[in-house]
Parts: structure tokens; C-alpha cells; sequence
């Protein structure tokens, strides 16, 4: 069966998405330019025996999909940069109690209310270390409507596998641009279910990890009575502050995506025989790059392109492989540096960087790149 | 045949944090209680709560529970209570985490009217931190960080939900445990948001500091200076002024928020 045409905007995709992967449950409090995920799920979910809500602010909103996903319904939030860090402290609690949930972050200019109709790539390191203490973190990062779709369901299959928050950062060009996508027919697209316990109630241990490193979780109301909370806790799901189950407990977090990178991190690596420059970028300015790349091509300077789709886990081998081989990497982001440190720290000087930021809400434009291109070429 | 708590307490769990003397033990004892004088299934309930000494209450009970972030127990509630609106969903906070941190989820899950009870431990304070003052800390009141009395002024839980639009609204007190437990067995009972302002203390910093005397004489105080609110009715005004009201101060029978998106549900032609 072929799949179903349709001419979405990238919001409109990555809610059509959240439903191909099975999510019945949104929360969200409205902030542009992220409000169409939640109209466009207020007007599907009930459709499809799902609720939506929306909530009396970001807070709120990360709070109720967390209390959605523990009794075993797949739930998304979506927000830009303000109400982003409003989920902050909520989403260190998902971390910590490992329940899978996707927040949907459509980057717009920072810091404070900042440019709300402009776009961004600001908020990479927030979706690193935007909630307080050490934790694991996962966002994905597309570059197209279509991929919107995809890397939305990706989002929830990683989640719901490796019982943790995933990020998926967008931006208002992406967000709101209009493309043509094929909607996959049913089945196409692998839709994974978190691990639920095979144990009798009585046996069960919310945090059991004799069976690996990803326990499995039981849903409120299914028999399986267990405590939830966000302090350290032992294997039981009480809390604990004993040293010797806090530390192993902390790293196993982390563990979860370190040991995971295949299934996680994803990127295109697109190479030119001989070429001495390198393109690190991701979303919107990932199409600019690439224009820019066809743009020097035609003027006989070949350069290298990495696109990253996962930002985080950092794709660390394929920007060591990108160093390897050209002399300068260029990094065009929509923000002031962001992810230039984190290509400085994977390559640990084996080639220059240099970036191509912007931040006035305007795009970066292909232009700026080939200039950029030009000057170190 | 005396009460059986054991089939309510999580084995090995007590004793619990508390200190020698504080309340919120009463209260966990009355919502015990009423839970099974309603008889809910221990499967199907889950206890919601948000940080401080309060909110440590679920990990002692033997139901589904969850211990979130502070002020936050309602809007977890409602993600619970909306993704499976058959299960029955309780929430405890204190009073600090219910009426500061959490008061804008407060009004606004009082004014959805979705079916949760809360039970808020008003203590007065902010026990869990060492005793700085809440939102129903008495104007005047000392508070280590209101070392020259209290400038602010405390919420009304019950007028404030009230005026939030809460559909079933009652206080008691730790001393009025009985009472307490039946209007806790209302609530719940009750289809829609449930606030029951349950008075209790905290001898530890509030009391000491503000010199109110043992851990008796602060639950004792309840007895003198409180009059349910259908005797006040009745009294002549001179011994209703000062005291505190208690009672059932509405119980009013309106749309409740699951029931009305299972109507949208329907609507819709959705089915899960
Ligand atoms: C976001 C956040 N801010 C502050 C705190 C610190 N904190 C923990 S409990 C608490 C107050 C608890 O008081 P209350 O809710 O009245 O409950 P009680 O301890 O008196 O039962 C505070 C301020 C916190 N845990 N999280
Ligand atoms: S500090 Fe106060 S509220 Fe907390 S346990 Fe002690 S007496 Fe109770």
C-alpha cells in the first residue's frame, strides 16, 4: 500500500507524526511558534479515543504528560523557548523516573520573549543541560517536513525503548514551511512500545535491572502498585541516599544512551573527493548549507557536508571522521556558537572551526555560507 | 473490629519522617480511612503528591503513588486522571506546595472541575525547609524569614476555592479526625475537583517559634476555636467571631471536565 500525499506545514507533521507512533495524550499551553501542533492534535486526538488539554502554563503541561505517560499512554508536549524552559524542572523528573514522554521544542529567538516569530537554533545546549543535575539527554533535529514526520516518530520509539525524555528541536522555518510528505500506510514505519514488566505484581520491582540496563515500567492502574520519585531512589522506586545505589544509579542513566548510539544517533555524511573544508550544520540551516555547498561546487571548491539530524548524543565518530580528513570545519547555526563547541570538543584539534552565526531573525542565507566558504577555501 | 491499617501501609515503610508531634500523621490516617470507607481499589487508586513534608505521605501507602515536583501534584493528577479517567485519583499537598508554588494549578483545577480530591495539610507553614512562611501563615505571624511577624496575608483555602469554582469545598482540622475522614470519603465520593482543607500542625517550627505550647495544646486549640458552620448558623454571633468555620461549605453537582471530553470523544466518533 502506498502511503498518503499530503501538503503540511512541519507542525501539521510532526502532530501527524506523534499519532503514527501511537501518542494519545497532548498537553500544551499555546506560544508561537509551536501553537499549530497543539490545534492540529485538539482536532485529532478525540478522533482517535485521545485527549488533549491544554494547561495553565509549560509547567503544567510537562507535568500532566508525565502523569499521562505512567499509566501507559505514549504523550507529547510542544513549546518554544520560554515555555521550554518552564518544562525544565519536569523534565529532569521524567529523567530521573525514567518515563518516556516527547516534548517538541520549535526554536524561535532567545534569550527571554526574544524574537517569538523569528527563527533559531538557540536552544541546543538547553536541550543538553537545561534541566538541572547530570541526566541523559536525546534530541533530534530535522530538516524537513517529511523529516519532521519521521524523526517525530523516531522520537516516541526512542523514548518509549529507552524510557527516557526525547527532544525534538525544530525551528520557526521548518515549523511553519509548507512541503509535500507522504504520510507511510500503517505498519510501514516500526512503531516500538516501552518494555512492560513479564513478572507477577508481587514480583515486580519498578526499577529491576537484573534483566538489563532499561527496566521495565507497569502501568498505574494495571495491577502493579509501585512508588514514583523524583529523589534518588533504590531499585524498589523508594527513596535512597546511599552512596553505593545513588552513583550506580546516576550512570546507568547516562548509560542508557551511551550504550544505545546506534540506535539514537543519526546523520547524513555526504563526501567530495579531495575536499579540504567541512559543513557541520542541522536543520534549516542544514538546507542553506547545502545550497551553499552546490553554490562553491560550480565555482570548483569542493567541501565536505555532515549533516547531523541526532544533536544529542553528539555523533562524536562522524565529526572526528570529518576532521580526519578536511583542514577547516564550518559551522552554520542559528545562534551565537553552540554547536561549534561541541565539533571543537569531539575533533580535539585536528582541524580549525569556524562558524556562520546568526541571531537577528533573519535565516542564514546561502550566501552567508559561500562567503564563508570563499574566505577559508 | 478494629481498623486494619496494615492492609493500607507499605510493609517496612514506617516509621515514617515525621516529626514526634506533627499532625500530618492524623491526616494520612483519616485519608486512609475514608479510602476504605469508600472502598476503593487499591489497583485502581493512585495518591498523588508534590514536595515537602506533606507530599512524603503516598510513600507509606500501599497504592499507586506518586511523589512529584513542588506545587506540582495537580497538574500530574490530571495527566493521570485524564489518560484513564476510571481510576481514582488523590492528591496531597501541603500548603505551600498547594496555594504558592502551586497556586495557579490550584485555581485551575478547581475551575476545570475534574474529578480529583485534594487534601491540602494546612499547617501554616513551610515545614520541610525549616519554617518560613506560606500563604496561610497569619499576617503577624513569626516565620524564620518573617523574623518581625508575618507582613503578608494568608489565603482562605475554602473561599479561595470556592471562588475558583470547585464543586465539593470542606474543612476540618487533625483534632476533628472523624469528621475529617467522612468529608475526605465526600469528596472522593463526589464527581469533580474535591478540596478538603484539613487543618493540622506543625509543632516543630511553626509552634515553637510562635510559642503555641505542646503538640496537644496546638491540636487542642482546633477544639476551642473552631465552630462548623452549621452551628454557626444558630450561635449568636459573639461565639462564632474569631473561630474558625468548618464543615461542608458547598457540594454542588456540575459537568465534570473526563465526562465532558468523552462527550468531545463521541463526538468526534473516536474510539480508543
Ligand atoms: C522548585 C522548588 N522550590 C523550592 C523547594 C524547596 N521546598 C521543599 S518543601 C518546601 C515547602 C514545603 O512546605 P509545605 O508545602 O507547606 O509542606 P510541609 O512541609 O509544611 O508539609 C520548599 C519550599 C523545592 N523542593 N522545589
Ligand atoms: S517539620 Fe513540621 S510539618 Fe514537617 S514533619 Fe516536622 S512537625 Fe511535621
Amino acid at each position: 500500500m502506498s502511503g498518503k500525499d499530503v501538503f503540511y506545514q512541519g507542525n501539521e507533521a510532526c502532530a501527524e507524526g506523534a499519532l503514527y507512533a501511537g501518542c494519545r495524550f497532548f498537553a500544551g499551553y499555546p506560544i508561537t511558534p509551536s501553537t499549530e501542533v497543539a490545534e492540529f492534535l485538539a482536532r485529532r486526538l478525540p478522533t482517535v479515543g485521545g485527549a488533549f488539554i491544554q494547561m495553565e502554563d509549560e509547567i503544567a503541561a510537562m507535568a500532566a504528560i508525565i502523569g499521562a505517560s505512567l499509566v501507559g499512554k505514549k504523550s507529547l508536549t510542544s513549546t518554544s523557548g520560554p515555555g521550554f524552559s518552564l518544562k525544565m524542572e519536569n523534565l529532569g523528573f521524567a529523567c530521573l523516573t525514567e518515563v518516556p514522554c516527547v516534548i517538541v521544542n520549535v526554536m524561535r529567538g532567545g534569550p527571554s520573549t526574544g524574537l517569538p516569530t523569528g527563527p533559531s537554533q538557540s536552544d541546543v545546549m538547553q536541550a543538553r543541560w537545561g534541566t538541572h543535575g547530570d541526566h541523559p539527554a536525546i534530541a533530534l533535529a530535522p530538516d524537513s517536513v517529511q523529516e519532521i514526520f519521521t524523526e517525530t516518530v523516531r522520537a516516541f520509539n526512542i523514548s518509549e525503548r529507552l524510557r527516557t525524555p526525547v527532544i525534538l528541536l525544530t525551528d520557526e522555518i521548518i515549523g511553519h514551511m509548507r512541503e509535500r510528505i507522504t504520510i507511510p500506510p500503517e505498519g510501514e514505519l516500526e512503531i516500538w512500545e516501552r518494555p512492560r514488566p513479564t513478572v507477577p505484581p508481587d514480583q515486580y520491582k519498578p526499577y529491576d535491572i537484573s534483566e538489563g540496563i532499561i527496566p521495565p515500567m507497569a502501568d498505574f492502574g494495571s495491577g502493579y502498585r509501585y512508588h514514583v520519585t523524583g529523589l534518588n531512589h533504590d531499585e524498589t522506586g523508594f527513596p535512597t541516599n546511599n552512596p553505593s545505589l545513588v552513583q550506580p544509579e546516576e550512570e546507568r542513566l547516562m548509560a542508557k544512551v551511551t550504550e544505545n548510539l546506534d540506535l539514537i544517533q543519526k546523520y547524513e555524511y555526504f563526501e567530495k573527493p579531495k575536499a579540504r573544508i567541512g559543513i557541520v550544520s542541522f536543520g534549516s540551516s542544514a538546507r542553506s548549507s547545502r545550497a551553499a555547498i552546490r553554490m562553491a561546487e560550480e565555482e570548483g571548491i569542493k567541501v565536505d557536508f555532515l549533516r547531523l539530524i541526532t544533536l544529542w548524543p553528539f555523533p562524536t565518530d562522524a565529526a572526528v571522521q570529518m576532521a580526519d580528513k578536511v583542514d577547516m570545519i564550518i559551522v552554520p547555526e542559528m545562534n551565537l556558537g553552540q554547536m561549534i563547541e561541541e565539533v571543537q570538543r569531539s575533533i580535539a584539534g585536528k582541524a580549525e572551526t569556524v562558524g556562520v552565526n546568526r541571531v537577528d531573525g533573519d535565516p542564514i542565507t546561502p550566501t552567508q555560507i559561500l562567503d564563508r566558504i570563499r574566505e577559508v577555501a | 473490629m478494629a481498623f486494619n491499617y496494615a492492609e493500607y501501609i507499605r510493609p517496612g515503610k514506617l516509621p515514617h519522617i515525621w516529626c514526634p508531634g506533627c499532625a500530618h500523621g492524623t491526616v494520612m490516617k483519616s485519608i486512609i480511612r475514608a479510602i476504605d470507607r469508600v472502598g476503593l481499589e487499591k489497583d485502581r487508586t493512585v495518591i498523588v503528591s508534590g514536595i515537602g513534608c506533606a507530599s512524603r505521605m503516598p510513600g507509606y501507602v500501599d497504592f499507586n503513588t506518586l511523589h512529584t515536583t513542588h506545587g506540582r501534584s495537580l497538574p500530574f493528577s490530571t495527566g493521570v486522571k485524564l489518560a484513564d479517567p476510571g481510576l481514582n485519583v488523590i492528591a496531597v499537598a501541603g500548603d505551600g506546595d498547594a496555594l504558592a508554588i502551586g497556586g495557579n494549578h490550584f485555581i485551575h483545577t478547581c475551575r476545570r472541575n475534574i474529578d480529583i480530591t485534594l487534601i491540602v495539610f494546612n499547617n501554616n507553614i513551610y515545614g520541610m525547609t525549616g519554617g518560613q512562611f506560606s500563604p496561610t501563615t497569619p499576617h503577624g505571624k513569626l516565620a524564620s524569614t518573617t523574623p518581625y511577624g508575618n507582613p503578608d496575608y494568608a489565603f482562605d483555602v475554602v473561599e479561595l476555592a470556592m471562588g475558583a469554582g470547585a464543586s465539593y469545598v470542606s474543612r476540618s482540622t487533625a483534632y476533628h479526625a472523624i469528621p475529617l475522614e467522612r468529608q475526605i470519603a465526600d469528596g472522593i465520593n463526589h464527581k469533580g475537583f474535591s478540596v478538603i482543607d484539613a487543618l493540622c500542625t506543625c509543632p516543630t517550627t511553626y509552634g515553637r517559634r510562635n510559642k503555641l505550647g505542646s503538640a496537644v495544646d496546638m491540636i487542642g486549640w482546633f477544639k476551642d476555636n473552631t465552630v462548623g458552620i452549621k452551628a454557626a448558623g444558630k450561635l449568636p454571633p459573639e461565639k462564632v467571631e474569631g473561630k474558625i468555620l468548618t464543615g461542608v461549605f458547598r457540594k454542588e453537582e456540575k459537568p465534570e471536565y473526563c465526562d465532558e471530553y468523552a462527550k468531545i470523544i463521541e463526538k468526534t466518533g473516536g474510539r480508543s
